[in-house]
């Protein structure tokens, strides 16, 4: 059977030049960088090359770039690191309530140190406010963390007038840009980002590596105390072949990136189009104006997500649910009830996140699937029965009378 | 978080058994809510001798929800209104060869909207069923685990 992959923001297949780049470096180039002798410094140098393709990327130097286990870690490393560090300057911190679990689980973790958080509601659009952000900042505002791009509805987030605003105060900023990373152009000085978490499993390099970029001057402590690596911020053997995998990825994203996101971005609004057109009871989430070339996140009522996520993968289709069967908790994603989706739609969400390999014909057998797995789900649902005999109304029908305009 | 279900509840979800509505039903019973991501609705024929007939479903819900309705209606088709009483969740588990962990609950429900549909049937003819109880309707405290998703 054909498998159509369209869970990119999960993650990425490794690119075949990627694995060629990375496949020395396991073997004949095995050393440890911290080894004197020439096969240490063979793979010194090779981190040494990464470190400055990727800063250059962002507009960073190389000595703003440290290298980490993936983006949880980063993140974890960003905020605990910066807020453990400047603790006498104040102890107040600010994000926002759509954060990846990363930032907000860390959040918890430092008010459980004794730290204050706000989080920060979004709009329906999942849009944080940067009125709100910045009647939220205090004396003892530290550090702000706000995401480039959200992970399940694909909001892309104000960066720019976010960061000013902090700095204006003097907060610092940091962004988790997992999924911005390697498909939006980021220049970190352009921006005014202090701190940015990235990944490269998300962008075709290998599982287990992504960074910290960290503006010089910006005080972090260590997260990971040992060996001198990372100049003394990070111990731990370095993962050589990891970090030259995730800097060919970068490279080879940031030749495309331009062309990619709009190739990407015809696609998504083609899906889009279609499933409002088609498929009735269905309503798009977060931003289509401000919104990631690769997302699609809908949810369908008088079904749950997992039964559509199990029926389309029978027909090949690979795609992710923010529903709380698939989460293995009893509550639905937190990002879609930020944005003021009641329980019932926010089970039957499904996100569609599309690749490099993605084509047109893929998006159209996806929502045709999607389609027939739609009308079979509905048929065996006592909601959808109740809402055909006028027993029940409809809550996509109450956001398109409240004026949501993404919705059919 | 990939969901290992058995050969037999995939079964039942893509093809399911007794997927519908009976008109005027001997008896009718829905449990669950949506806020939680699931619903069942039974539908129940029974004849003259107590024997069910045929047995329907309607159910909002993941794959094992679809999966242990349609078992629970295969169980209890042909069977007594005191035989049906003993097909409990640990039975219908048992015919799908099974439930992960987390999804234990949908037999409970199944249980339930079974108990639910008999119950209405008991109501609608004035008569008491042995050791049947009043179903709860809202089963709203059942035992998902935790887990995050996996997106970075």
């Amino acid at each position: 059977m054909r498998q159509i992959y369209l869970d990119h923001a999960s993650t990425t297949p490794v690119r075949p030049e990627v694995v060629e780049a990375m496949a020395p470096y396991f073997t004949e180039h095995f050393g440890n960088p911290s080894s004197i002798y020439p096969l240490g410094q063979e793979a010194s140098d090779a981190v040494a090359a990464a470190r400055e393709s990727l800063a250059s990327l962002i507009g960073a130097t190389p000595r703003e770039i440290f290298f980490s286990s993936g983006g949880t870690e980063s993140d974890n490393w960003a905020l605990k690191g910066f807020a453990r560090a400047n603790a006498t300057k104040g102890r107040h911190i600010i994000t926002s309530a759509i954060e990846h679990h990363a930032v907000l689980h860390t959040c918890e973790a430092l008010e459980r140190e004794g730290f204050e958080v706000t989080y920060l509601p979004v709009d329906e659009h999942g849009l944080v406010s940067v009125e709100d952000f910045k009647a939220a900042i205090r004396p003892d505002t530290i550090l702000a963390s706000i995401m480039f791009a959200n992970n399940e509805i694909g909001t892309i987030e104000p960066i720019r007038e976010l960061a000013a605003a902090a700095h204006e105060a003097s907060v610092a900023f940091h962004t988790d840009a997992v999924q911005a990373f390697g498909h939006e152009p980021i220049d970190v000085n352009e921006l005014g980002i202090d701190m940015l978490s990235a990944s490269s499993h998300k962008i075709y390099g290998p599982k287990g590596v992504g960074l910290l970029y960290v503006r010089r001057g910006v005080k972090l402590q260590n997260l990971l105390d040992g060996g001198q690596q990372e100049r003394g911020r990070r111990g731990s053997t370095e993962n050589v072949p990891g970090i030259v995998g995730f800097a060919r990825a970068a490279e080879l994203a940031a030749e495309e990136i331009v062309p990619e996101r709009d190739r990407q971005l015809a696609l998504r609004d083609h899906a889009i189009r279609r499933i409002l057109e088609e498929i009735p009871s269905a309503k798009l989430n977060g931003s289509w104006e401000s919104r990631l070339a690769n997302n699609v996140n809908f949810s369908f009522e008088f079904i749950e997500g997992e039964g559509m996520l199990l029926q389309l993968a029978t027909r090949g289709i690979c795609v992710s649910s923010g529903s709380a069967c698939t989460s293995g908790s009893l509550d639905p994603s937190h990002v879609l009830l930020a944005i003021g989706l009641p329980h019932e739609i926010a089970h039957g969400s499904l996100r569609m996140t599309l690749g490099r390999d993605t084509t047109r014909e893929d998006v159209d057998f996806a929502v045709d699937s999607l389609k027939a797995t739609l009308q079979n789900l509905r048929m065996m649902s006592p909601l959808y029965e109740d809402f055909q005999q006028g027993k029940v109304e409809s809550v996509i029908e109450r956001f398109k009378a409240d004026g949501f305009p993404y919705a059919n | 978080m990939a969901m290992n279900y058995s050969d037999k509840v995939m079964e039942h979800f893509t093809n399911p058994q007794n997927v519908g509505e009976i008109e005027n039903a001997s008896g009718c019973g829905t449990v669950g809510n949506a806020v939680c991501g699931d619903i069942m609705r039974v539908y129940l024929d029974i004849d003259e001798n107590n024997v069910i007939r045929d047995a329907k479903f309607k159910t909002f819900g993941c794959g094992a929800a679809i999966a242990t309705s349609s078992m629970a209606t295969v169980l209890v088709k042909g069977k007594t209104v005191q035989e049906a009483l003993e097909v409990t969740n640990k039975a219908v588990m048992e015919a799908l060869d099974g439930l992960p962990p987390v999804k234990v609950h949908c037999s409970l429900l199944a249980e339930e909207a079974i108990h639910a549909a008999l119950w209405d049937y008991a109501e609608k003819n004035g008569i008491v069923i042995e050791g049947l109880e009043k179903p709860v309707s809202d089963i709203s405290e059942h035992d998902h685990g935790h887990g995050d998703e996996d997106d970075e």
